[in-house]
């Protein structure tokens, strides 16, 4: 079987990989470069586990092609912390305890990057309406969204 | 060493604080591998075939052209798992649901399996078996299952619990029936009477993570299996007799569970696993799909109940019963009986009689779901007593607590209370600003009450304290939302030394002995019991150590904020030695130190809620928006409040989700017509306020630091608390959960126009 050749860079790592036209870009992280991060909750665009951000853009990697991410630039949560510095949002997130079962936690740190990302001092309306893409079934989003909230204060020189 | 498990009020230093969890940077770093973030070498892609009717029988099932297909290692069906039942019927059933054998039972049943080198060749290979259904009769409703011209599912099941055994064969599987006192004679007594019928619809548990798991069968008949489970014990126990095994010879790992909520207590697909495994001779992967989830593993049961509550015009009830239908998928259970038992739960009542019926439908095998069979009850109990207080006119809070259950009383299940927290719960909300807070037009405030059993079982707890004078805890209970940071809290507790010298992990079934599974709110509960008998034993070794030392007696070594002291005055001159310092000389006092603890932990306490919610519902659209919501709960103790109060907003938020909006909705061919989330809608960030809690603390009697489980009571009150107030907003009794658009705008068009 040959495969499509794709070129693109992953967390700042330029990385090559060969897929078939059907596997999504989800496929290709977990079980081609072994970046189990993101999960699989649905598999339909639903859930938001599957969270990475594209050329700046947070999309759902189950609904991306592999091959679509041809000179791209893939952001993921194995990306996010610098070296040993965990992200605000990572750290506010263990803070509030936002986490249960945690495996909707990657979806959501990258949800509300993007989301932090494009509006430094959302309100807390905002923040419902940003994480509305991403399935929680543990905590009922409270502390999740205490955690944004209290990252973006953060982020923003407290 | 026996062990003193009564509660003894005390300060804590450990216990009660909010550090972050030992499990936490593994999970905000996507580090934590969950069920499907394993591999093995050399691994195959795994993948169920599934009946597409909801009642046939399997006449055939020619599995040659998939064998045939290149790429694909093994293909198995029934007849590779053969019944070892032996009479057993629960082992056949539990069989049957993982692979049918004669019949399918409901759309999504499993018929065949194949292990393929790929994904794309396992998904080919399951399109070239061929399976000759003849399509049967079916049934999916819980009240049509019940009636004489239903299809029966089983020829051979007869309504247990009756006498004389019934002569026809009917879905009704089994009768149990609760209850004391003379409820006719309570009814004559009654001023005011209400009875209602109410149906609850079918839901799932949701667990964003799908069911997966990496099975490994070696030439020798030695076996791994990686799975996410609630209980990798049991799951270990029920895979072994399945499939013939040796207990010893299956190892089972749990992995990162993501969520469960009692879906993950019985095994689904897992034998499958290891039946393809053992037959292609190499590891299978085995992941469910989300339709396959929603399809094919455990939802709660649909429910039919009717109430009846009597009362004096002084607002003593008198008098209540309730007939409960539940229905259990193919298989019976005990899902009825849980919801006779835990109906009236909450009130302190003189006559009671409760009877339920487990119904047989063509729907998935029904699985725990937090509390399982509690909602539903309550929401039927909780919404009449509302209506019986409104009859009165007493305040439903009021009404409540002059007849809410209180120590020494008779449960209507049979035992007698010890020191319970309903009373307490029930006065908090009275005082509580929510109850005084304005409401708007359309809008509406409900209430409602909760009961949960919660379990004990058996546990075990390996206490380890390493040579640096840091402590591992191996604990067998499957850790679901944050248990690790509270058993690492009372171990630092009760040894007396900081939270961040523990290190809390979960065990696999080689290492540790056995440990029932993390249901019926029992993790934090049993295993920080077992974690606190295995510090105690720590201690002992360690005074002795230190005995040893100082070369003085045991009896003069006490143990003091992670220290050994000596006492007596002889001793004077003698400093404490630390944890450390003993750790640091085990080698020449006797060799490692470690505390071990088997027990069954009994006692644990049962647990009550009062939540209190507020709606605006759309009088055009139907829609309902939660505007407010306040629970209010009983934890014993609270060991780590942030995962205390997550439990408390994780279990109301699904009772949202089950109230307004989740249902399985068949088609008229049994067909599931929903099975994924954008059509079986869950509660979303922006659906939800913030959820308030309020922890009180009831100690239980029959654990060291009081503690009672936490995790499932939460779900039970939101039903009838919505339904409450929804009806308080549009003034119609709503009787039928989900509470979604269409329904409330059915029940208001059947109003009579004022
Ligand atoms: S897995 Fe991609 S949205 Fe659910
Ligand atoms: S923490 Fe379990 S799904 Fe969000």
């Amino acid at each position: 079987m040959s495969g499509i050749a794709v070129s693109t860079t992953i967390n700042g790592d330029e990385v090559e990989y060969l897929c078939q036209a059907e596997e999504t870009l989800l496929d290709v992280l977990r079980d081609r470069l072994g970046l189990t991060g993101a999960k699989e909750g649905c598999g339909t665009g639903d859930c938001g586990a599957c969270s990475v951000i594209l050329d700046g853009r947070l999309v759902c990697s189950c609904l991306v092609l592999g091959a679509e991410a041809q000179g791209a630039r893939v952001e993921t949560i194995e990306g996010m912390a610098q070296g040993d510095t965990l992200h605000p949002l990572q750290t506010k997130f263990l803070e509030h305890a936002a986490l249960q079962c945690g495996v909707c936690t990657p979806g959501f740190l990258m949800a509300a990057k993007a989301l932090l990302d494009a509006n430094p001092d959302p309100t807390e309306e905002e923040i419902r309406f940003g994480l509305a893409g991403n399935l929680c079934r543990c905590t009922g989003y409270d502390k999740i969204v205490r955690a944004v909230q209290d990252a973006a204060r953060e982020m923003n020189g407290g | 060493m026996s062990f003193d498990a009564t509660y003894h009020d005390q300060i804590y230093k450990s216990v009660g604080t909010r550090p972050v969890r030992p499990d936490g940077v593994d999970k905000v770093t996507g580090r934590a591998r969950y069920g499907a973030d394993f591999n093995m070498p050399g691994q195959l892609v795994g993948r169920i075939l599934r009946s597409p009717h909801a009642h046939a029988r399997i006449v055939s099932i020619d599995t040659a052209r998939a064998e045939a297909l290149k790429g694909v290692k093994a293909v198995v069906t029934a007849a590779d798992l053969p019944d070892l039942s032996d009479g057993d019927q629960s082992h056949y059933d539990l069989l049957d649901n993982c692979m049918a054998r004669t019949k399918a039972f409901y759309d999504g049943h499993a018929v065949a399996a194949v292990a393929a080198i790929d994904a794309q060749t396992a998904r080919k290979a399951l399109k070239l078996i061929e399976v000759d259904y003849e399509v049967l009769p079916h049934v999916v409703d819980v009240d049509e299952a019940v009636q004489p011209s239903a299809p029966v599912l089983h020829d051979t099941i007869f309504t247990g619990g009756v006498e004389p055994k019934p002569t026809t064969p009917s879905n009704v599987a089994a009768r149990a029936e609760f209850g004391h006192g003379d409820v006719d004679a309570g009814f004559e007594d009654a001023d005011f009477i209400v009875e209602r019928s109410f149906k609850t619809e079918q839901t799932h548990q949701g667990y964003i993570e799908p069911h997966a798991c990496v099975a490994s069968v070696n030439p020798d008949g030695t076996a791994e299996l990686w799975v996410c489970t609630q209980g990798h014990f049991v799951y270990r126990q029920k895979c072994a007799e399945l499939l013939g095994m040796d207990v010893s010879k299956l190892r089972v790992t749990s992995s990162e569970i993501g969520g469960g909520f009692g879906g993950k207590t019985h095994v689904w697909m897992e034998p499958v696993a290891l039946a393809l495994s053992r037959k292609a001779g190499r590891p299978v992967k085995l992941v469910m799909s989300r339709d396959e989830v929603f399809r094919a593993s455990g939802p709660t049961s649909a429910t039919s109940v009717d109430v009846k509550i009597g009362a004096r015009q002084d607002g003593r009830i008198t008098a209540a019963s309730a007939e409960l239908r539940y229905s259990c998928g193919p298989y019976a259970d005990i899902w009825a009986e849980l919801g006779a038992m835990t109906s009236f739960a909450c009130y302190d009542l003189e006559n009671v009689n409760t009877v339920g019926y487990e119904v047989l439908v063509n729907r998935p095998k029904t699985a725990a779901y937090r509390a399982p069979s509690a909602p539903m009850a309550a929401f039927a109990v909780e919404s009449a007593i509302d209506e019986l207080a409104q009859k009165l006119g007493i305040d439903p809070v009021a009404f409540r607590i002059k007849n809410a259950a209180r120590e020494g009383t008779r449960s209507s299940y049979g035992p007698v209370y010890g020191p319970i927290g309903i009373g307490p719960t029930l006065e908090a909300a009275q005082t509580h600003a929510h109850m005084q807070a304005p409401l708007g037009p359309n809008q509406g405030r409900g209430m409602a009450c909760g009961f949960w059993f919660n379990f004990g079982g058996q546990t075990c707890t390996d206490l380890n304290v390493n040579s640096d004078g840091t402590v591992t805890l191996a604990v067998g209970t499957v850790d679901v939302g944050g248990a690790r940071a509270s058993l690492s809290l009372v171990a630092a507790e009760e040894l007396g030394i900081p939270y961040e010298t523990v290190k809390t992990v979960v065990a696999d079934t080689a290492t540790l002995g056995y440990n029932d599974m993390t249901d019926g709110s029992r993790g934090t509960f049993s295993s920080s019991m077992a974690t606190i008998s295995s510090a105690r034993n720590a201690i002992e070794v360690m005074r002795n150590r230190a005995a040893l030392m100082w070369d003085i007696s045991i009896e003069d070594v006490v143990w003091e904020d992670g220290q050994a002291k000596a006492i007596g005055s002889t001793h004077d001159n003698l400093a404490p030695l630390s944890i450390k310092e003993i750790a640091e000389a085990s080698g020449k006092t006797g060799g490692p130190i470690a505390g071990h603890s088997e027990m069954v932990a009994d006692g644990a306490g049962v647990s009550f809620a009062t939540h209190i919610c507020d709606v605006e519902v759309d009088p055009e659209t139907g829609g309902t928006k939660i505007l407010r919501y306040t629970v209010i709960q009983d934890a014993g103790k609270a060991v780590h409040p942030d995962y205390v109060e997550g439990q408390y907003q994780g279990g109301a938020a699904q009772g949202i989700g089950w109230a307004l909006n989740e249902e399985y909705v068949y088609g008229q061919d049994g067909r599931l017509q929903n099975p994924g989330f954008l059509d079986y809608r869950i509660p979303v960030c922006s659906d939800l306020p913030m959820i308030d809690t309020q922890i009180l603390e009831i100690p239980n009697p029959n654990h060291p630091y009081g503690v009672r489980g936490v995790g499932e009571t939460s779900i039970v009150p939101p039903l009838a608390a919505i339904a409450n107030a929804v009806s308080n907003a549009v003034g119609v009794r709503m009787t039928h959960i989900p509470m979604s658009p269409p329904r409330i705008l059915a029940a208001l068009d059947a109003q009579p126009t004022a």
